[in-house]
């Protein structure tokens, strides 16, 4: 039992892809306008990786390992598509807001990072509760930078007006460019507290990803690798 | 022919792939330390985008949609990325070493760029015709080529700066110039 909840504190707090491992930019700059938006990826995100995870935990002995990514990716882009197909129609309105984003789950980094680092190499239970783990992380991360561009971007905290009358919103930070301000602000927090994070170098390499930096071209991973082939 | 010109040019500058529409941030990020390799990315990336919109709306149009098999989408287009990449990465070189080794390196890295596989399902999705979807494949990937080229310039010259404070060294600065980038770029908004 102590296991599974390791692998909760995991995902949420010590290794949390957002604020820590710093994997999927793009759903993290792009649908964060409002927390609820941040929400609604997280959620979906977290579904998908649940079960791509317990599926690959399945079907690790029976995936020869030369084919093992597209494996993978096949196993990913379905489950992809049946909650795309679900969200459409009983969510139509989360639908909507994330558009394009929802297929493009399928190359985030999470999630075959994920599929990789840990459920092709652990039991089913514990590739689930991974799943949950990194899903919730990456909910939080979206809803807390969502959260903060929505109160500063238009004074509302999922679409109830919080602030006094007299607050003028920012407007920036619900456009495109606030996004980037957003994350760069909390990666110089990180920085000036020394807070564990993969853009300064204080996470292993292999935490993420499997290590597999030379194929992926996540941000994060290849700062990470270019630090340390620095210090070696 | 002023309707095509005019899609490209909102595909490569007002709908910014990067600056606004946050497709492709990983190589943005990642690739952008030095203009040469920047370069050499954002032309692998014009090619495969080109090849892969051409295909993907082939197999939309001649496979997926006559058999009615549209839900299929996301899981065919991701494979016919993923092995096109791997196709263009063997042809190249056999057939013209010296541009694998200019675009050899970038080839494994675009699989897992998501403006390809956006920019696939977009052309789709915007009932673009064949001539249309070439023209704003070609304009996203020239836009994503322009900004990474931007990027890497930028960077380039505030290497050894030592005058950003120490919080911000490494990756907030990166992103403090694209928000800065990203702000240039919605003026656009207005050429149309």
């Amino acid at each position: 039992m102590k296991r599974y909840m390791e692998r909760l504190w995991n995902g949420i707090i010590k290794e949390n892809p957002i604020f820590v491992l710093m994997l999927g930019m793009c759903p993290t700059l792009a649908v964060t306008t409002s927390a609820t938006n941040g929400l609604g990826m997280g959620l979906t995100t977290a579904v998908v990786l649940i079960m791509s995870n317990a599926l690959i935990s399945l079907l690790r002995k029976m995936i020869p390992d030369r084919v093992r990514i597209p494996a993978y990716i096949v196993v990913v882009a379905s489950f992809v598509t049946i909650v795309q197909l679900l969200l459409q129609a009983y969510l139509k309105s989360l639908n909507d807001a994330l558009g394009i984003y929802i297929p493009l789950i399928v190359v985030n980094c999470i999630i075959l990072g994920r599929a990789e680092a840990y459920a092709s190499r652990n039991s089913v239970g514990l590739a689930i509760f991974d799943g949950i783990g990194m899903g919730l992380g990456f909910t939080v991360g979206l809803t807390c930078i969502g959260l903060v561009r929505e109160l500063l971007g238009a004074g509302t905290v999922f679409g109830a007006a919080v602030m006094p009358k007299a607050y003028e919103p920012i407007t920036i930070f619900v456009k495109p460019a606030g996004a980037f301000l957003v994350v760069a602000l909390l990666g110089a927090l990180q920085n000036k507290f020394k807070l564990k994070s993969a853009t300064n170098g204080s996470v292993p390499a292999t935490a993420g990803c499997g290590g597999s930096c030379d194929k992926c071209a996540g941000s994060a991973c290849a700062e990470n690798h270019a630090r340390i082939a620095e210090k070696k | 022919m002023k309707d095509l010109i005019l899609l490209f040019v909102s595909a490569a500058l007002v709908n910014n792939v990067v600056l606004t529409q946050f497709l492709g941030i990983c190589p943005f990020l990642g690739v952008s330390k030095k203009v040469k390799t920047a370069a050499g990315m954002g032309a692998a990336v014009i090619f495969v985008i080109t090849l892969a919109s051409m295909c993907t709306f082939a197999i939309q149009k001649l496979i997926l949609d006559p058999l009615e098999l549209g839900y299929l989408q996301t899981v065919v287009f991701i494979l016919v990325i993923a092995a096109l990449v791997q196709f263009v990465e063997m042809v190249l070189k056999k057939i013209s070493p010296a541009l694998y080794n200019a675009l050899g390196v970038y080839l494994p890295l675009i699989t897992t760029n998501c403006a390809v596989l956006g920019v696939a399902i977009n052309n789709i999705q915007f009932e673009h015709t064949f001539l249309q979807s070439i023209f704003y494949s070609v304009g996203i990937a020239s836009g994503f080529t322009l900004s990474i080229v931007i990027l890497a310039g930028l960077r380039e010259r505030m290497e050894n700066n030592t005058e950003i404070p120490k919080s911000f060294q490494g990756s907030p600065i990166v992103l403090i110039t694209a928000a800065l980038m990203a702000i240039a770029f919605s003026g656009f908004a207005g050429l149309m």
